[in-house]
């Protein structure tokens, strides 16, 4: 899977938590609490998101790296390729 | 030539357009049952075999399978025969000669035989002449493949639709209907021409598609009225040719309405209100927002009786009833 | 037709679920019901088999109006419907399934509209376009948002004029309570892990059991106090506008499953979910907005309840313990009581009963 793929993949589970977010207009960088009202429920919801979409573990202690797309996507990137 | 509209019956539309085409094409020539001395059983021919003689204008023995026989004969030979049958009832007479001959001979010939022949014949119930003289039959012979049908509606139709029938290779047909004879209309100074392919849409609307032609277009037209008083905006489609259909201007309506009513004078089983729902149906299903409505002829024998007859026929009332109906749940 | 708020005083039947002869347990859904608050699921409350309608649906009815006979064990149909308002002139029965016109069908598709929330103004019930496009307008989501701006509005009108509120706070560490928390969620998977809000909530709970005057409702006739524990949770909703549905029985909830229904609970209240019962379940609220920076929240009581607990930010702040200053996390917990229903000193302990029940979450 490569970046993009990923990419996609984590909007998707994104847009799933937030049905009102528009993939296309996500800022990369910007923390998604900062981009539309985030709480620490959605949250939650996206980490399971993202665990159940790309079998990977998150410890609580790594969840400031999930708060922007591009932190999301760095970080699956990493988990992924580390058995 | 006067560029001022001119304002004159259906019958007299009809009579210009015989008049000028036999003086157009000295291959042109109106034959029937009493076209000549009589005028015409609804006197469309009224003063024609005077001004035109009786090379022109042929008085037939009444025999529609001789007379339809003969014009095929003659439009294969080279003429341009226009053949009145007095009424459609009578035609079923002929009705060999049409669907066997007329019909056929282009096809059977390998397109070596052409029948350029026009047919003329009256149609339609309203005038009390019981059931054996008040059929709409157009819309069986919209069934046939190699003929042309067509039903002008309007002055303007009847007064130009004649010579791009006589311009057809193919032999057309033209019914004309009873009650529309006696109409009058103004005839648009600006037309010398109309194709005989379109569907033309009478009274633009938005809310639904009142579908009709020939002798129900101006019930048509009154129901739209009397819907305009209750704030629903009908469309007024008349098909004009009744074979082929011009399936894109049907489509185009509905695709803007979203609602359509059939209105045919037709009997209802088997009918082109029928043909016309299903082909909305099978190309604008997905366009629809209400269930297809028709208004047709009750499925009994026209009755004598002027409250019966009446009340067997498609009204503006039941056009007014069944576009209500489907139109209840808009806004 | 339920009352599924306060200020709740007519509804419109949407749909039924079942049909007569069905038999129904407790607890099923048997109807939708239309409210400013939305769509909403209408549960029975006692078993038995639908004898009859009383409303057909499209029909909006006063709160109170019987919406269908139910026989119970044993008991024999009645022949006569005593349905008190006038039955609809049209007998035809509700189609079995929901009409829809291909075009409104396309264009729900396209526009993303859920038809099961519609109900249809054409022949029969049927869903048109102009149904369709009217849900997917920009002009309708604002009539709805401004529906439950004008709930929000009575309700809290309703308070502020009626309820005498009085306000406590008291800050205290959530330190011990966190420590225990991230080592609890550091040996659970991801999806079994809980949120700090469901200790808080816990906590609240717990210590309503010793302060049933704050627990109940006030009516008419004075305050009625409620023997369960059913704590409202406020949930904004993205569209605009807040619903407060009921975690039934939180007190006595362990935390996994508190935390399991108020997942559910979240999602359903934003997707349009909830279930009549648990919108007038609460007995009373718990409102947070802490996740928004806020440090004290002076929350105003949903009537007809008798208070709110409102929880600020959990922050670091210089702390002293023992006699030394040290960074600790804490949380401001804010008591907006009816001083009808309770006093100061009721509500004083009470607060300190959440701080103390934070002290030893494992007992949570």
């Amino acid at each position: 899977m490569n970046e993009n793929e990923i990419r996609t993949r984590v909007l998707a589970e994104l847009t799933a938590v937030a049905p009102d977010v528009v993939a296309a207009e996500v800022e990369p960088g910007t923390r998604f609490r900062d981009q539309f009202d985030f709480d620490s429920m959605d949250f939650l919801n996206f980490a399971i998101g993202l665990h159940q979409a790309f079998a990977i573990e998150i410890p609580e202690a790594d969840y400031p790296q999930l708060q922007t797309l591009d932190g999301a996507v760095a970080y699956v990137k990493r988990q992924r390729v580390v058995p | 030539m006067s560029t001022a509209a001119q304002r004159l019956s259906y019958r007299e539309a009809c009579r210009q357009a015989i008049r000028a085409a036999i003086q157009a094409d000295e291959r042109v020539f109106l034959m029937g049952e009493d076209v000549g001395r009589y005028g015409g059983c609804y006197a469309v021919s009224k003063g024609l075999l005077d001004e035109f003689g009786p090379e022109r204008i042929v008085d037939t023995p009444l025999s529609e399978a001789a007379f339809v026989g003969a014009g095929i004969g003659a439009a294969i030979g080279g003429l341009r025969p226009i053949v009145e049958i007095m009424t459609c009832n009578f035609s079923l007479l002929a009705l060999d000669q049409i669907l066997n001959n007329a019909a056929t001979i282009p096809h059977m010939s390998g397109g070596q035989f052409s029948v350029p022949l026009v047919i003329r014949m009256a149609t339609g119930a309203g005038r009390q002449l019981a059931a054996q003289h008040s059929h709409s039959l157009e819309g069986w012979y919209a069934h046939i493949p190699g003929l042309r049908v067509l039903a002008p509606a309007t002055v303007t139709d009847a007064r130009y639709m004649l010579q791009a029938a006589l311009a057809d290779p193919n032999p057309v047909l033209v019914f004309e209907h009873i009650m529309l004879y006696a109409l009058e209309g103004e005839l648009d100074p600006g037309v010398s021409a109309v194709d005989i392919e379109h569907a033309a849409i009478r009274r633009p609307g938005r809310d639904l598609s009142l579908i009709t032609y020939g002798g129900s277009l101006p019930k048509a037209l009154s129901a739209a009225e009397l819907l305009a008083a209750e704030g629903i905006d009908a469309e007024v489609v008349d098909l004009r040719v009744l074979r082929p259909l011009d399936d894109a201007t049907i489509m185009e309506s509905v695709r803007r309405t979203r609602r359509a009513v059939v209105i045919d004078e037709g009997w209802r089983s088997g009918s082109l209100a029928a043909e016309v729902c299903t082909r909305i149906v099978e190309q604008a299903f997905y366009e629809l927002d209400a269930p297809l409505a028709r208004v047709c002829t009750e499925e009994a024998p026209i009755p004598y009786a002027k409250h019966l007859e009446d009340a067997a026929l498609p009204q503006p009332e039941k056009i007014v009833a069944a576009a209500r109906a489907l139109v209840g749940g808009r806004g | 037709m339920p009352s599924l708020g306060a200020d709740m005083e007519a509804g419109r039947l949407v749909e039924w679920r079942v049909k007569p002869g069905d038999r129904v347990q407790a607890g099923d859904i048997i109807a939708v019901v239309e409210t400013q608050k939305g769509a909403i699921d209408v549960e029975i409350f006692q078993s038995g088999v639908v004898e009859s309608f009383l409303v057909e649906p499209g029909r909006e009815v006063p709160v109170g109006t019987p919406l269908a006979r139910i026989l119970g064990e044993g008991e024999a149909a009645t022949a006569v419907p005593a349905a008190p308002a006038p039955t609809p002139a049209a007998t035809v029965p509700p189609p079995a399934r929901s009409r829809v016109s291909p075009v409104a069908r396309r264009r729900a598709v396209e526009l993303g509209v859920d038809l099961a929330a519609l109900s249809g103004s054409g022949e029969e019930g049927a869903i048109t376009l102009a149904d369709v496009e009217r849900a997917a307008a920009p002009a309708a989501s604002q009539d709805r948002a401004g529906a439950m701006r004008r709930a929000i509005a009575a309700a809290m009108s309703r308070a502020k004029r009626e309820i005498p509120h009085y306000y406590l706070s008291a800050t205290f560490s959530v330190e011990p309570a966190l420590a225990w928390l991230e080592a609890e969620n550091a040996r659970r998977p991801l999806p079994e892990r809980i949120l700090p809000a469901v200790l808080l909530l816990k906590a609240t709970a717990l210590a309503l059991r010793a302060a049933p005057e704050l627990n109940g409702t006030y009516a008419g006739d004075g305050f009625r106090h409620s023997d369960d524990i059913h704590l409202g949770v406020a949930v904004f909703l993205r569209s605009g506008g807040l619903v407060a549905p009921a975690l039934r029985n939180a007190d006595r909830s362990d935390l996994s499953a508190l935390m399991h229904e108020l997942r559910d609970l979240v999602a359903r209240a934003r997707s349009g979910g909830l279930r009549a019962s648990e919108l007038s379940a609460p007995t009373m609220t718990v409102t947070s907005l802490g996740e928004q920076g806020v440090e004290v929240v002076l929350p105003v009581i949903i009537p007809p309840q008798v208070a709110i607990v409102g929880f600020g930010s959990i922050v670091e702040r210089p702390w002293v313990e023992a006699g030394a200053v040290v960074a600790r996390r804490v949380v401001t917990a804010s008591l907006a009581a009816d001083h009808r229903a309770s006093d100061g000193h009721c509500g004083a302990l009470f607060l300190q009963a959440i701080g103390r029940l934070l002290q030893e979450p494992e007992k949570l």
